[in-house]
């Protein structure tokens, strides 16, 4: 009886949101009048941190600080229609509707401050720091503010956006079956070290080696924060997770956390991220979204670190004990394939 | 049904209303007393997302019968900042990005602040321990744990600087 050491990989080409023409995302934007901006959409910020994203997104798209910037996120009462938190979609989908309604707002704007200063909004920029003045003589300016007063009390005139993406439907070629079912991929490769007990079945992940590619992380630590969790929850779904019973039937199903198994903060894996940054074209800032991926190639590279350890390919997940132990029986014992 | 009178302290205040025989002190607490800060997630005493302090000692509300906190104190996360001032627990997660959907924070932070009541000076260990009664299922756990021991530094330095 021994602790065998396997090692695993696996990579992942991730597509972004879905397609088909079905995911369109919206955002409307406008103006306080004392020149904050308000984002409304209708999707969810479900503790990813989309909320972050898109307000750093309008920031960056209408010239204004991150402050002067409010998201309000999860009301489809008051935000425009969105598909929804799913299919690592938020920073792209939603993030490229926040840039296209902060444009329209943005050109409102220039042309509001344009206006006062009597001069043409071709020739005004934004500083980014809550002012708007004209290109190549920072002294003419006036503060977006003063521009967000006059364009409602003097001009009648609103600072406003509306925005929407929508990758449209690609047809399949009748001939060949081919189309582009998706536009923007991110990607991911991991190297998993695991160590399996011949004796009890138990698969302990000991180490975490991974390189994920995300575009641009418009917000590293959040990007960070999220690659660190959803491998948790990867490892979670490979060995321990699972909604159907061990056995004999569904009566034996988890019904809360006492029955259903997750590791805990005592079975913390060390994982080393390397982020790379690929920005794609179509994504917002060249963003695309870390999302599902950070979870999904965790599991085949535990997998193929547990047949690397005692020979076992376990195709059914979770990786339990007993399916471990089944598989060595099997096989006559353990039968580790070494390092190559 | 009877309902009885219950006074308690809740995070400094003086705190009387009539409670249902045989509520639960997390309904008390949240639709009472208005503090919404412990949450209820599995009612059940699995996900420690109720976590709250009672007269210094870690509990969970969900399993406490409201009546038998006549008289005490009890201690949640709406009382852990000091007017603006945030407890170094709570900026300490929030420097470290030990939350995401937030859901398990207010639990968390409690259960932290009941170990460095006692243990100033934790080892990861002591803190992984105390946290084992609160599930997260966001930030696979080294965030929170860092951020803790980085909540035990502030606090014994800010301790330091006080002495002085």
């Amino acid at each position: 009886m021994a602790i065998h050491k396997g090692r695993g990989f696996a990579a992942i080409n991730y597509p972004i949101g879905m397609n088909l023409g079905g995911d369109p995302a919206q955002a409307l934007v406008h103006s306080t009048p004392d020149g904050k901006f308000k984002v409304a959409l209708a999707a969810i910020d479900l503790g990813q941190g989309m909320k972050s994203v898109t307000r750093q997104i309008a920031a960056e798209a209408i010239g204004v600080p991150v402050e002067d910037v409010y998201v309000d996120t999860a009301d489809s009462d008051t935000g425009p229609h969105d598909m929804g938190s799913f299919a690592s979609r938020g920073t792209h989908r939603v993030g490229n509707a926040v840039i296209r309604a902060s444009a329209e707002a943005r050109k409102q704007m220039l042309e509001a401050a344009a206006e006062e200063l009597e001069v043409n909004a071709t020739d005004l920029d934004t500083d980014g720091r809550g002012n708007i003045h004209v290109k190549g003589a920072p002294g003419r300016s006036i503060t977006v503010a003063e521009t967000a007063t006059a364009a409602q009390f003097k001009q009648g005139r609103t600072l406003a956006g509306r925005g929407i993406f929508l990758i449209p439907l690609s047809d399949t070629d009748p001939d060949t079956g081919e189309m582009t079912p998706v536009t923007c991929f991110a990607h991911a490769a991991l190297v998993i070290d695991v160590e399996v007990d011949d004796e009890t079945g138990e698969v302990e992940v000991t180490e975490i080696n991974s390189a994920y590619e995300v575009g641009r992380a418009l917000n590293p630590r959040l990007v960070e924060q999220q690659l660190i969790g959803g491998a948790w929850m990867g490892v979670s779904h490979a060995l321990y997770e699972t909604t159907e019973p061990y056995y004999p039937d569904r009566s034996h199903a988890p019904v809360d956390f006492n029955r259903y198994l997750m590791p805990g903060p005592g079975q913390i894996v060390p994982h080393h991220i390397a982020v790379l940054e690929r920005p794609a074209e179509d994504a917002p800032f060249g963003g695309k979204g870390p999302g599902e991926m950070c979870a999904n190639p965790v599991l085949p590279a535990i997998a193929n670190a547990v047949y690397n350890a005692v020979g076992v390919r376990c195709d059914r997940l979770p990786i339990t004990p007993e399916k471990v132990l089944r598989g060595i029986r099997a096989n006559g014992g353990a039968q580790p394939k070494g390092r190559r | 049904m009877a309902r009885t009178p219950l006074t308690f302290t809740l995070n400094d205040a003086e705190t009387a209303l009539f409670v249902d025989e045989g509520a639960n002190l997390i309904d008390v607490l949240r639709r009472g007393a208005g503090d919404l800060s412990p949450k209820q997630g599995c009612a059940q005493g699995n996900c420690g997302a109720c976590t709250v302090l009672i007269d210094g000692e870690l509990r969970l509300a969900c399993l406490t019968l409201a009546e038998t906190v006549e008289g005490r104190r009890i201690d949640t996360v709406a009382g852990l900042a000091g007017g603006p001032d945030l407890h170094p627990l709570q900026a300490a997660f929030m420097d470290g990005f030990a939350a995401q959907c937030g859901f398990c924070t207010s639990g968390m932070l409690m259960a932290a602040r009941a170990l460095l009541d006692r243990t100033p000076d934790p080892s990861r260990d002591e803190v992984i321990e105390a946290i084992s009664g609160n599930l997260c299922r966001c930030t696979g756990y080294e965030p929170i744990v860092d951020a803790i021991l980085d909540a035990a530094q502030r606090m014994r330095q800010g301790g330091r600087r006080a002495a002085q």
